[in-house]
């Protein structure tokens, strides 16, 4: 075999090698998924057929939960008494779904206020710290819990700038300051569904729409209807 | 004396060929017209859209005696250009032929300039289905409903001015009548495709563009987002719907009830926006 083939043959078995490691890292990649977690049947806490949900809403995820982005705006899911990162849910079809949010983030405001207006519950509102109501100043959102495909939008307002005791890290603790907004839903056919924030919450990316809004396991997931 | 041998003489290929290729154009391209070209997409959803599957039949109306042209000659020159078995000969000499030459260019020329003319022509007559920016030269004549389309990451949302600048999730339309779309975004660039209407505009951020489309059948269409834009974008995908104008009236009005609360929250009509807030962007 002449020199030059052997240059040749090198390059060739290098070219192939980098090429399979990153196949290997793009694969590892888009098939690597928060762990998914299922609401809680509800029939013995809440007196009414269906499952419950718990989430709450934190301006930063915290080293503990997210040691490579700590500082990203996040969701967390409750999970058996415990606050999971994660941002896929499972729930049952054709069934009411019971969540609650525990907002702890202050407000962003929404660039198309139409999102403001609280769409697709029972009953077509949302309570907010135990007061229902049909749509929020869009300016004080702080996030959104929208299923598009479903017709589910739920604006979440932020907590006042002025409040005392904020919560710097996930897990947010009760004690500290928070909105409570809970509704109920009715699931439909089984089938995984897109959920997503649509308020520019993603602090220091351009209009506030990168990082975290573009990453699946912080303001994004999916809600798989089994 | 040696045997003088003697080949058997060469058949004219050209003329032989040629006949072939025509007979087979002439048989292939009213099949392909009369047999693909109704079945041809995005299909009859709407005089627009009917215009694109007229323009599809025509291309490939001319397309198959080119395709003939290419496949009926490379079949040719395997059957009858063949090297024998055993023989080890060089093939003859090629020489240029100014009169092949000269007849490629100026017939391939010609398709090509008509084709640009036919679709020039075409667009004038309406933009056919595509974005015309925010003063398209191409305006439909008559009254057009204005229904403007807005895309955001990871939805459009629609306005209707002439309903009080209601905003709704959903895209509904009157059967049988113009409508003027006013394509934009609140964010990055977006594309709105409603593929049954033949309708692709793309949706920039503090920019107009009017597209017209005229649906002409009861119908669900699809609409997806044909612009790359980000995490969610094979998610953006809705369906819309062309209603009878009595359907219509009544759904818009159920819109304006059902979204009567945000009716005040919402800017007044623009044909764009730049929305605040980018509080966090950096």
């Amino acid at each position: 075999m002449s020199v030059l083939a052997k240059k040749l043959l090198g390059i060739g078995v290098g070219v192939v090698i980098v090429g399979v490691l990153i196949g290997f890292y793009v694969a590892s990649w888009a098939t690597s998924f928060p762990q998914s977690v299922a609401a809680v049947s509800t029939r013995k806490v809440a007196g009414f057929s269906g499952t419950q949900l718990t989430l709450q809403t934190v301006a930063a995820i915290g080293p503990k939960y997210s040691p490579n982005n700590p500082d990203w705006v996040s969701y967390l899911v409750l999970d058996h008494g415990k606050w999971v990162h994660s941002t896929v849910f499972t729930v049952p079809a054709n069934s009411l779904v019971h969540v609650t949010v525990y907002q702890y983030d202050g407000d962003t405001g929404l660039r198309n206020p139409f999102l403001a207006q609280v769409q697709g519950t029972i009953g077509g509102t949302v309570t907010v710290d135990g007061k229902a109501i049909t749509s929020i100043n869009p300016e004080e959102a702080s996030h959104t819990f929208a299923v598009p495909q479903l017709g589910l939008f739920i604006p979440l307002p932020g907590v006042p700038e002025e409040a005392k005791n904020q919560c710097e890290f996930a897990p947010c603790l009760t004690s500290e300051a928070h909105r409570t907004i809970t509704f109920t839903f009715r699931t439909g056919a089984k089938g995984r569904y897109r959920w997503q924030c649509f308020v520019p919450c993603a602090a220091g990316w351009i209009d506030g729409n990168g990082g975290p809004m573009q990453t699946l396991g912080y303001m994004d997931g999916f809600l798989d209807v089994v | 004396m040696a045997a003088e041998h003697h080949a058997p003489p060469e058949p004219n290929h050209a003329r032989r060929f040629g006949l072939i290729w025509l007979v087979a154009s002439l048989i292939a391209t009213p099949i392909v017209v009369l047999v693909v070209g109704p079945i041809m997409p995005p299909g009859n959803g709407s005089e627009q859209a009917s215009g694109h599957v007229t323009d599809n039949t025509v291309l490939i109306g001319m397309a198959t005696p080119v395709l003939l042209l290419v496949l009926l000659y490379l079949i040719y020159a395997i059957v009858f250009f063949r090297q024998p078995k055993g023989a080890a000969l060089e093939g003859p000499a090629i020489h240029g032929d100014v009169r092949i030459q000269t007849t490629w260019i100026v017939v391939t020329s010609l398709l090509v300039l008509s084709l640009a003319a036919y679709g020039t022509v075409r667009l004038l007559e309406d933009g056919a289905g595509s974005g015309g920016g925010p003063s398209p030269v191409a305006v439909p004549s008559g009254y057009k409903l204005p229904v403007q389309v807005i895309g955001q990451e990871w939805m459009f949302t629609y306005r209707y001015p002439t309903y009080g600048g209601v905003e709704t999730p959903h895209l509904v339309l009157p059967v049988n009548q113009m409508v003027e779309l006013h394509v934009t975004s609140l964010d990055v660039i977006h594309s709105f495709w409603a593929y049954q209407l033949g309708v692709k505009a793309d949706a920039n951020p503090n920019t107009d563009n009017v597209v017209f489309v005229k649906p002409t059948k009861l119908q669900t269409f699809e609409v997806r987002c044909a612009e790359l834009c980000g995490i969610w974008h094979g998610y953006m995908f809705d369906h819309g719907q062309v209603v009878r104008p009595a359907a219509f009236k009544a759904w818009i009005a159920e819109q304006q009830r059902r979204f009567a609360p945000v009716q005040k929250d919402l800017p007044s009509y623009s044909t764009k926006y730049i929305p605040e807030p980018t509080r966090r962007g950096g």
